[in-house]
């Protein structure tokens, strides 16, 4: 099974459409999601640096099962996303929408996972400014924040990225989206990569760093 | 510039659709510059405002007009209306949109709705920070910098204000976004990187910039947000934050703000002096090379705003050294401009007159940047007018006398009609004498200690406060004829020709306004840029 190249610069009914600007723009746009959660990341190293044993000690009562299965989870979709895409490009319509929509459920997925994590959290009456951490000391403090802070971020991502894929659907459904112009479905596939790529380095930061 | 074009013979102007709709919803790049110059200088004349009342109010020593918090207030307004609405945004959204496509030859930028997405983030972002003056505990009075841990106590509207440039930023970003791809794509046949013009050039530096640092504004200004709501502690002190990292990565975006405000303005320059002194630019290469390297050495002179906050002082001598550097590339335009008039017959028109102008207080304004570099002077003005003087001959010497350069520069072209040119002259020398008599009193004040930021004065500076003040009223007559100048040029029934200042960039051969797809036929260039025909022949 071969998967057509990919296009260039076409022209669709009087429209000009740049398969290559199109990608080009996104790209740009993937490195500057990088560098706003790269501010978060240096907050990250510099405290830990500042707190070494208090991160230690914070980091070991977040659930690594939970964690462990939101990467899985996140893993997962990121390659049912893939596939969305060549799917497309072989002309298989109803498996691209297929595809999209196990994409989506993942997405779904994380986030309810991630809802009862942070309901355990709060029921333990850890949450920023809660007088239970207002308690402990500042490096712990300083973790769940950034916790609370980075994951929250990372969450917005994932709604955006569900929200957005259910746009592609409707764009799939009504051939908007087609074999040979796709590229609203993989730059939305490139943003789903970031997305997935932060959740790896968030993970051992906060998760395995205990 | 020999270029295969056909002169388009239409009369269907960009303006010829009317209607609101027609406007708003509009894709096109043209009508999109037109809609943020009309939005920034409504913005600007706001700003101004605030700045007159803060002048008035130093005319005489204590509180007279208003109160300590009131002048708080001002000189936030000011700064966030003058930087985040007018001077950063301001060539590159306005110029960049109506002109960039048509210097290389495009029909319209890489991704013509995200543009207008971004004129939206703009208009929405100004009216959350507007919004702010009226909502909550009054307006923010942190000054434009937001500094931590007053940023988190004050009780004033700061949450609001930070989430309208959060917007700004973001339609920033796609700006940015979309003149690289713009100009990695839509580069008309022949327009190799080393044939574009150096607005072109200068936008290409600057969008670099802007995909690069604002992600870094962004995250520090959802951090306030964040933690004025929910108190995460990442720069609060009293939970265990650092107020220092804050003023990193503020200054870690807002040092290449400078550079995000001046670049296009040195590129705007690059475009006039050829034009009026009828000659090919001097040191083509060397300005496109100061461009990229102003944009690179200039992402890493931040700390220089905190020499005085308490860093490592091998990370104070580095960051001193830093700066220095970002000094070469800034000093070679300023001698190719120079070279440039060597010789060639220089023609005083009002953008050019603007134009010599951003070279004599760019030059001041850079130099007495220098003085700041060096860590004992800086530790001595730190805080002063001096300061406040300096980034005046910056941001507006420089950036500011700019964009009133290209404003009269391309106004023909934008507008297909003229303004008065005396009166134009008259507004440009009350607008110079009156900038030089404000801000070099401040050079002056600064050096003997008044420190900025207060509402009032003691005697010894009383003398400086009353020049200055005097000097804003002739600024400010001289910007309000030029404005009522450019407005009433609009109504002049005289028609323009397709190139009525003789330059030689693709703009040039369009007709006065361009017509809606810019081209009939795309050009095909075969020269360099800035090939003045006579010049050429006798060289040659």
């Amino acid at each position: 099974m071969s998967v057509p190249a990919e296009p260039q610069v076409a022209e669709h009914a009087g429209e000009h459409r740049d398969y290559v600007g199109a990608k080009l723009g996104m790209w740009i746009f993937v490195f500057t999601e990088l560098i706003l959660f790269g501010g978060l990341f240096v907050a990250y190293g510099m405290y830990r640096s500042m707190h070494p044993l208090e991160f230690h000690k914070a980091s070991g009562e977040l659930n690594i099962a939970l964690g462990v299965t939101n990467t899985v989870v996140l893993l997962t979709s990121s390659l049912t996303m893939v596939l969305s895409v060549v799917a497309i490009r072989l002309q298989r319509k109803v498996q691209s929408m297929f595809f999209l929509a196990c994409t989506m459920l993942l997405g779904a997925v994380f986030l309810v996972n991630k809802f009862f994590e942070w309901r355990a959290k709060f029921h333990h009456g850890i949450f920023p400014g809660s007088d239970h951490l207002m308690a402990r000391p500042p490096g712990e403090r300083l973790f769940f924040g950034l916790y609370f802070g980075m994951t929250g971020l990372h969450g917005l991502h994932v709604t955006i990225g569900v929200v957005v894929m259910s746009v592609m659907m409707v764009f799939l459904a009504r051939d908007r989206i087609r074999h040979n112009d796709f590229i609203k479905l993989e730059n939305t596939g490139l943003y789903w990569h970031l997305v997935d790529v932060i959740w790896i380095f968030l993970l051992p930061l906060f998760y395995l760093a205990a | 510039m020999s270029t295969v074009v056909e002169s388009p013979t239409s009369e269907s102007s960009f303006y010829a659709r009317k209607g609101i709709a027609s406007w708003l919803l509009t894709t096109d790049h043209k009508r999109i510059g037109i809609l943020y110059l009309a939005s920034m200088m409504t913005f600007f004349l706001v700003g101004m405002t605030f700045g007159v009342f803060m002048r008035l109010e130093q005319l005489s020593m204590g509180p007279t007009i208003m109160k300590p918090t009131t002048y708080n207030a001002l000189f936030t307004l000011h700064g966030v209306f003058m930087i985040f609405l007018f001077v950063i945004p301001g060539l590159s959204a306005v110029f960049g949109n109506f002109f960039l496509p048509i210097m290389i030859g495009a029909k319209d930028v890489a991704f013509p709705r995200l543009n207008l997405l971004s004129w939206y983030l703009f208009m929405s972002g100004a009216a959350v920070a507007l919004s702010s003056l009226f909502t909550g505990n009054g307006p923010p009075d942190t000054g434009w910098s937001f500094y931590v841990p007053y940023s988190l106590r004050t009780g004033t509207n700061v949450t609001m204000a930070v989430f309208g440039v959060f917007l700004i930023g973001f339609s920033s970003i796609i700006t940015g976004l979309n003149f690289i791809t713009t100009m990695h794509r839509l580069r008309t046949k022949g327009m190799n990187w080393m044939r574009m013009p150096l607005f072109p050039w200068a936008l290409y530096a600057t969008a670099w910039v802007q995909v690069l640092a604002t992600p870094i504004l962004g995250i520090t200004l959802l951090l306030v947000i964040l933690e004025r709501v929910f108190h995460l502690g990442i720069f609060d002190p009293s939970i265990g934050g650092d107020p220092i990292l804050y003023q990193h990565l503020f200054w870690t975006y807002s040092h290449p703000a400078v550079y995000i405000m001046i670049l296009p303005a040195m590129g705007a320059i690059s475009e006039i002096i050829p034009t009026f002194a009828h000659r090919t630019i001097f040191g083509y290469k060397a300005i496109v090379i100061s461009s990229m390297g102003i944009a690179a050495i200039g992402s890493l002179v931040w700390a220089h705003h905190m020499f005085t906050s308490g860093m490592s002082e091998v990370a104070i001598v580095v960051f001193s050294l830093l700066t220095f550097l970002v000094a070469i590339p800034s000093a070679i335009k300023v001698f190719n401009w120079v070279a440039t008039l060597y010789k060639g017959s220089v023609e005083l028109r009002s953008p050019m007159l603007f134009a010599l102008a951003f070279i004599f207080l760019f030059s001041i304004g850079g130099l007495t940047g220098l003085f700041q570099g060096a860590l004992a002077i800086n530790v001595h003005v730190h805080d002063t007018y001096f300061i406040v003087g300096h980034f005046h001959y910056v941001m507006f010497g420089g950036t500011g006398f700019a964009f009133f350069a290209a404003l009269h520069y391309w106004y023909p072209k934008m507008f297909g009609r003229m303004y008065n040119e005396r009166a134009a002259i008259v507004a440009f020398v009350l607008i110079f004498i009156g900038f030089n008599l404000l801000y070099f009193t401040f050079l002056v004040l600064g050096l003997q200690g008044m420190p900025r930021r207060y509402y009032d004065h003691l005697p010894k500076f009383h003398t400086g406060h009353i020049w200055a003040t005097i000097g804003s009223w002739i600024m400010v007559a001289g910007l309000l004829l030029m404005v009522i100048n450019l407005v009433r040029g609009l109504f002049r029934k005289t028609s323009i020709s397709a190139n009525p200042w003789g330059g030689v960039t693709l703009e040039w051969t369009v007709p006065s306004p361009p017509p809606t797809e810019n081209f009939d036929v795309l050009p095909v260039i075969s020269e360099p840029a800035y090939t003045f025909n006579p010049v050429a022949k006798e060289s040659a």
